[in-house]
């Protein structure tokens, strides 16, 4: 009782912490705020190139967000998570050639998260009754197949050239507004930068809210043991078609952004390299964790072009620092599999939890 | 009592804050625009920065990845004699794997991190298409694409910055027509397509002069190795002569294939798909070893638009042959390297178009304004004019004959839409003395 009365500032600050922070949606809104914060601070502070970096970074991590969740909470394996990103790159092009207004950018997302969810949806009934190496080997053909479409409906999707994007117009007052806070012109770059970042965090918290929620334990249960799960009353099938399809509403999302950014969507971009430098994002930042997809991306999209330089710095011959990047990435890959198998950060945590209980048994 | 204090000064410090923001903020725009006199981003009193980018790795490096090595050998030997008015020419290659998202990634590490002057040959038609409309917006100069497809100068007024370079693929498909249309008038017609702008294009520019005589066409998607059925429709269709717009590792499928059909028409390739060298060593890759080299593509028809390693009597080629053995890397010389070096002859000549203290600006208006009149390896003159920023406008049919090229038809000399096929009469340049152009 007599706390409440001589309470000091310091620890009505506490208090209102643990308010903040009492619940994983209140503590996942916090964390979405900071990261809004330092987005803003970041991409005003550099350069335009580094924005564009940015970009690449946040569309591989929101695809690979809905991947680490399919794969690591709910156990499916998916090869093929390139696809969605073309049926969103695609639908984004589509959409974005047709009009441009103010407000086409936030139409262009949901277009592309629906469409993508549909397909998402075909395509999980049939992933769900699939199990490891089948559903590996369904979800590939599905990532040779999509790319082929634009090929055969050459007429409307543009064949092998593809369909170049007209990049979408800066709102006007958005741009006034940023530059009445900032004094700096909001271009288009870092306009589809902010795009990005923003898509990232919203996704970020609804998928950790889903994750920490009854769907998310459904999700392992279905994991971990299925027969338990089903005893316990869950469907098999609906948990799993569920988790398909959040994770294809992600890869389209995207794919949106990554067709935005890089101004064309071409067979040649979702070839099975995509699908699989998702998959290796999700497997080196560690399974099932979505700050380890974000590290994933991040490395991912900055290893070759750094390796590249210091090949060029070395006094190495273009031909041979671009050959030195796919070489770099494969050894770190197999590096982290070796001596970190659970992925950057899910062997942190382990460390992390190794440690916290070794304290406690020697009390 | 408490409350109210605290909700008074929760308004009060809302407020500064807000007002704060503001005064931080920059407020209304200043109207005032820059004036300059033009940009010279990536050029110094002592060099020039240059980039381009290439498939160095991936599906389509063998032979693509050999151009910028060209290149770069040739930018080496100019240096090497003191530069262009003293400026010593950066040449940037890098990698977009024949990715177009790639390719926005590594266009935007050039142009906004390395910031370059220009880019110069980029490969590619998905993958230039990517960047076309950044670079013409960013006011960078894209010159010489490396591409056939038209989009590149049909329209200056789109891409007032882009300019292509090789013959466009309706050049190439109409003379290609014309001379068959002379020369095999009773010829049964199959044509051989890639199921994109190559195959698109060219047939078109074919059906003018061919309408009558094509008895079958056929199409296949890259990627997909097994051609076995296009090539067997175009046999049951009775064609006694193919023209194939493919690239080289197709020319390669459909002679193998047909091979297994037996199945012998004339084959005649665009120059695109007809690298004899490239074409010979997939051969002997894709069969295993049975089929070796050049001798089984004897008798096959195409075209050349630049004097390839072949031709060891042009003096181009000599020319292409001593820079490359000063600077290139000691493996043999290769068309894609002359294709390189030719190139970056082109852009050489660009430069020094645009003067002694170059722009961006000045040199894509030296390029529109003169670059009819270079004079380069290239067997037609470019076409660059206000109008159209189109490449070279003609070129000369081959057949391989005794494992050598032989020389069908002087030059011809057209341009896209219904200008008829001429024969270029003027006269073949060559090179400067010190291999610099003047």
């Amino acid at each position: 009782m007599s706390t409440s009365v001589t309470k000091s500032p310091s620890t009505g600050i506490t208090t209102k912490w643990a308010q903040l922070t009492a619940t994983p949606v209140r503590r996942h809104f916090v964390a979405a705020v900071i990261g809004l914060i330092v987005i803003f601070a970041v991409l005003e502070s550099v350069s335009t190139f580094r924005q564009s970096q940015l970009t690449s970074v946040a569309y591989l991590a929101i695809a690979a967000g809905g991947l680490t969740l399919l794969t690591g909470i709910n156990g499916q394996l998916s090869l093929g998570h390139g696809a969605f990103m073309a049926v969103g790159a695609y639908t984004a092009a589509l959409i974005l050639r047709a009009q441009d207004g103010s407000w086409v950018v936030p139409v262009v997302l949901l277009a592309a998260t629906a469409v993508s969810t549909l397909v998402g949806f075909v395509v999980g009934v049939a992933a769900a009754r699939l199990h490891g190496p089948y559903l590996a080997g369904a979800t590939l053909a599905l990532a040779v197949a999509v790319p082929g479409l634009a090929l055969y409906f050459s007429e409307y999707l543009g064949g092998e050239q593809g369909l170049t994007i007209p990049s979408p117009a800066v709102p006007t007052f958005l741009d006034d507004a940023m530059f009445f806070i900032t004094g700096n012109d909001l271009s288009s770059t870092k306009f589809i930068s902010y795009i990005s970042w923003t898509l990232l965090v919203v996704v970020f918290f609804l998928l950790a809210n889903v994750s920490s929620s009854r769907i998310g334990r459904r999700w392992r249960a279905v994991r971990d043991d299925e027969v338990a799960a089903e005893l316990a009353g869950i469907d098999l099938g609906r948990a799993r078609i569920l988790a398909f399809v959040v994770s294809a509403a992600c890869a389209g999302a995207a794919g949106a952004v990554l067709a935005m950014a890089s101004r064309i969507a071409a067979p040649s971009g979702f070839t099975l390299v995509l699908s699989l430098t998702l998959l290796s994002a999700v497997v080196i930042g560690g399974l099932g964790t979505l700050a380890g997809a974000l590290i994933g991306a991040a490395l991912l999209t900055y290893i070759p072009p750094v390796v590249t330089n210091l090949g060029l710095d070395l006094g190495l011959s273009s031909l041979q620092s671009a050959e030195l990047a796919p070489l770099v990435t494969g050894v770190f890959t197999v590096l982290v599999i070796l001596f970190a198998p659970l992925g950057l950060v899910g062997s942190y945590r382990k460390w992390r939890f190794t440690r916290k209980f070794a304290r406690k048994g020697e009390k | 009592m408490k409350s109210s204090i605290s909700l008074a000064a929760r308004v009060t410090a809302l407020t500064a804050a807000v007002a704060l923001v503001a005064a931080c903020g920059a407020g209304g725009r200043d109207e005032t625009e820059e004036t300059s006199e033009g940009s010279t981003v990536g050029i110094t009193d002592t060099s020039v920065k240059i980039g381009g980018h290439f498939p160095l790795t991936g599906v389509a490096s063998p032979g693509y990845s050999e151009i910028p090595t060209g290149a770069q050998a040739y930018y080496d030997f100019v240096n090497a004699a003191g530069g262009i008015n003293g400026r010593q020419i950066e040449y940037v290659v890098r990698d977009d794997a024949y990715d177009p998202t790639t390719t926005t990634q590594v266009v935007n590490e050039l142009v906004l991190q390395d910031e370059v002057f220009a880019v110069v040959g980029g490969l590619g038609t998905a993958t230039h298409s990517a960047v076309v409309d950044f670079l013409n917006e960013e006011g960078v100069p894209d010159l010489f694409v490396s591409s056939g497809a038209i989009m590149w100068g049909n329209d200056p007024e789109q891409y007032p910055n882009t300019f292509g370079w090789q013959p466009d693929y309706q050049v190439e498909g109409k003379i290609i027509g014309d001379w068959v249309l002379e020369n095999r008038p009773d010829a049964k017609v199959g044509l051989f397509l890639q199921d994109d702008d190559l195959g698109r294009d060219s047939e078109e520019a074919v059906r003018q002069y061919l309408d009558d005589q094509i008895v079958e066409v056929v199409r296949y998607t890259s990627g997909n190795t097994d051609v076995a059925p296009q090539i067997a429709a175009l046999q049951a269709a009775g064609a006694d002569l193919v023209l194939g717009f493919n690239v080289p590792s197709y020319t390669a499928l459909s002679q193998l294939t047909s091979m297994r059909l037996n199945y012998d028409p004339e084959w005649f390739y665009s120059s695109i798909g007809s690298d004899v060298n490239l074409v010979g060593s997939l051969l002997g890759r894709f069969s295993e070893g049975a089929i070796t080299g050049a001798q089984s593509l004897e008798g096959m028809i195409s075209l050349e638009y630049i004097p390839g390693v072949d031709s060891t009597d042009n003096p181009w080629t000599q020319l292409w042959q001593q820079v490359w053995d000063e600077h290139g890397s000691g493996e043999p010389l290769t068309n894609y390297r002359v294709y390189g070096m030719s190139q970056a002859y082109a852009f050489v000549q660009a430069l020094q178009a645009a003067g002694e203290n170059p722009t961006r600006e000045g040199i894509v208006a030296a390029i529109q304004d003169g670059g009819m009149d270079f004079e380069g390896p290239q067997l037609a003159p470019y076409r660059y004019s206000e109008e159209s920023h189109l490449g070279i406008s003609g070129a000369s049919v081959f057949q391989i004959q005794n494992g050598v090229p032989e020389y069908l038809t002087p030059v011809l000399q057209t341009d896209i839409g219904d200008s008829p096929v001429e024969e270029y009469t003027g006269e073949p340049a060559t090179p400067p003395e010190n291999g610099i152009p003047e």
